[in-house]
């Protein structure tokens, strides 16, 4: 997957998670803020990633930092690429 | 005996003949049946019924997302009839949030398609890696009631009564009562049930799901009936807000009927078979001091179209108020809903005494001869309504009988 795929996938899986439009989601979007999310939904956004990308990410520390749609492209992104060199 | 009045203010129901009591009135009134054909059931080993009365009209996208995710359909159809029932009865965010309302609504379990689809999930390899964080909301047995009252904003009580049919009459008769001592002075009271195959199943292993007529559905089930074969599974909402009368003329609120009297009993003689005896104590129960056999103008029977169950009911209902008394059953028209029933057809019964309309039982054309010892109706009568009795009866042996009165 190429990067933009990567960010489309996770854009179309979390609008669809969190009934989010598609068209209102850029990287500087805020997930607590301007999408609503709350703790559960964080929850369940690490499971809908892991489905759709066929990772384990529960246990990461990384993930507790994340405050933007930019920072889990970033962060999928990383981890997609580290899980192909190994 | 209440030791203040309890009157009903508001009335929200999700039946098979859509949202609203309005609809679910015309379509009683009209002699229409809520039973369809679900061709799912066809495909399920050992499941020889194959109808029952699904909930229409709903949208569960009035519901937003944040109240949505812990909700199965039950607690949908419960949210949507609260919401109804509160408007109806003209609360304002104040009244929901200020912990003198209490809500009481319960369910058969929690919701069964969750668990399948929880089990079938983990059951793919041990795992609950994949598990949604509110799916306990879903399943635990006060979904119904928590659910509605995040989503209202309600600060008061909270109670799930939970016995099968039963249900929805205990917990608008608990919800009376504690208006009655003054715990609350208003309540948001009934039950809800979604359909899943395990319902049907359970009474069609047990030879008392119908099974004759699925492919004409509308003539299932037939309370009373020679032919009847068994219970139609249902499902849906009933909700009413209950308030004490002097909040609701303080308030100077539209007050549609008034609770006389609550009773419930157990019957250890049985787990699946009722006794017309425990039923007879139940009802007597429920007249306590206050109001005599004679003044009861209607009997709004449990009657599930079984056997055993019908004559049962109608050897206990010609025992106390012998055979003039009009009786009828709704089952015919809105299947068994369940925990639902009970509001349902409360809900039902308050608008005959608003309105001065017995409705009959839908598909009795021949009356069992072990059921002919009441008076049954066999078209809309319009006559004066003033007090009527309603049953229910539950698998476990728990008997209910609510009183309600035409507030003049």
């Amino acid at each position: 997957m190429t990067d933009q795929e990567i960010i489309e996938q996770i854009n179309s899986s979390l609008a669809e998670e969190f009934e989010y439009a598609l068209g209102d989601m850029t990287p500087d979007t805020t997930l607590f803020e301007e999408m609503g999310l709350d703790s559960l939904d964080v929850v369940d956004l690490v499971i809908v990633l892991e489905s759709a990308f066929g990772m384990k990410i529960r246990e990461e520390e990384a993930i507790r930092k994340i405050r933007t749609l930019g920072d889990i492209h970033t962060f999928v992104i990383d981890k997609k690429r580290q899980m192909e060199s190994a | 005996m209440l030791l203040k009045r309890v009157v009903i203010t508001g009335i929200g129901v999700v039946s098979p003949f859509g949202r609203g009591i309005e609809n679910m009135m015309n379509s009683l009134l009209a002699g229409k049946s809520g039973v369809v054909q679900v061709p799912g059931l066809s495909e399920i080993t050992g499941m020889r019924t194959r109808v029952a009365a699904l909930a229409t009209g709903v949208d569960p996208m009035e519901i937003p997302r944040k109240f949505r995710r812990s909700m199965s359909s039950m607690s949908i159809f419960a949210t949507l009839a609260s919401l109804d029932a509160a408007a109806m009865a003209g609360l304002t965010e104040a009244h929901l949030s200020n912990g003198r309302l209490g809500v009481s609504i319960g369910s058969t379990i929690g919701s069964p398609q969750t668990m399948q689809d929880f089990f079938r999930d983990f059951g793919i390899d041990n795992s609950l890696e994949r598990m949604k964080s509110t799916l306990f909301f879903h399943i635990m047995n006060h979904s119904c009631a928590s659910n509605v009252a995040q989503m209202l904003g309600v600060t008061g009580r909270i109670l799930a009564p939970s016995a099968a049919c039963s249900t929805s009459c205990h917990a608008v008769g608990y919800a009376a009562e504690m208006i009655g001592m003054g715990k609350q002075d208003f309540m948001l009271c009934g039950g809800a049930d979604e359909f899943h195959p395990l319902t049907s199943g359970t009474f069609d292993i047990m030879n008392a799901a119908s099974t004759a007529f699925n492919d004409s559905p509308t003539s299932t089930p037939r309370p009373f009936d020679l032919d009847r074969d068994g219970i139609v599974c249902g499902e849906g909402s009933g909700v009413l807000l209950l308030e004490s009368l002097e909040s609701a003329i303080g308030r100077n609120a539209t007050i549609l009927a008034e609770i006389l009297g609550f009773a419930t009993n157990s019957d250890p003689g049985s787990i699946a078979n009722p006794n017309s005896s425990c039923i007879a104590n139940c009802m007597r129960l429920a007249l306590d001091a206050e109001v005599k056999p004679e003044q009861i103008d209607y009997v709004n029977a449990h009657a599930t179209a079984t056997e055993q169950g019908d004559i049962a009911e109608c050897e206990a209902i010609s025992s106390i108020f012998g055979n003039t008394t009009p009786v009828s059953s709704l089952k015919g028209h809105l299947g068994h809903a369940m925990a639902a029933s009970g509001t349902l057809e409360l809900a039902a019964c308050i608008e005959m005494l608003r309105h001065g309309l017995l409705i009959p039982t839908l598909n009795l054309e021949h009356v069992d001869p072990l059921c002919a010892n009441v008076q049954h109706l066999h078209g809309v009568t319009k006559r004066p309504v003033t007090t009527v009795i309603k049953n229910n009866f539950a698998l476990g042996g728990v008997n209910s009988s609510i009183i309600l009165r035409r507030y003049t």
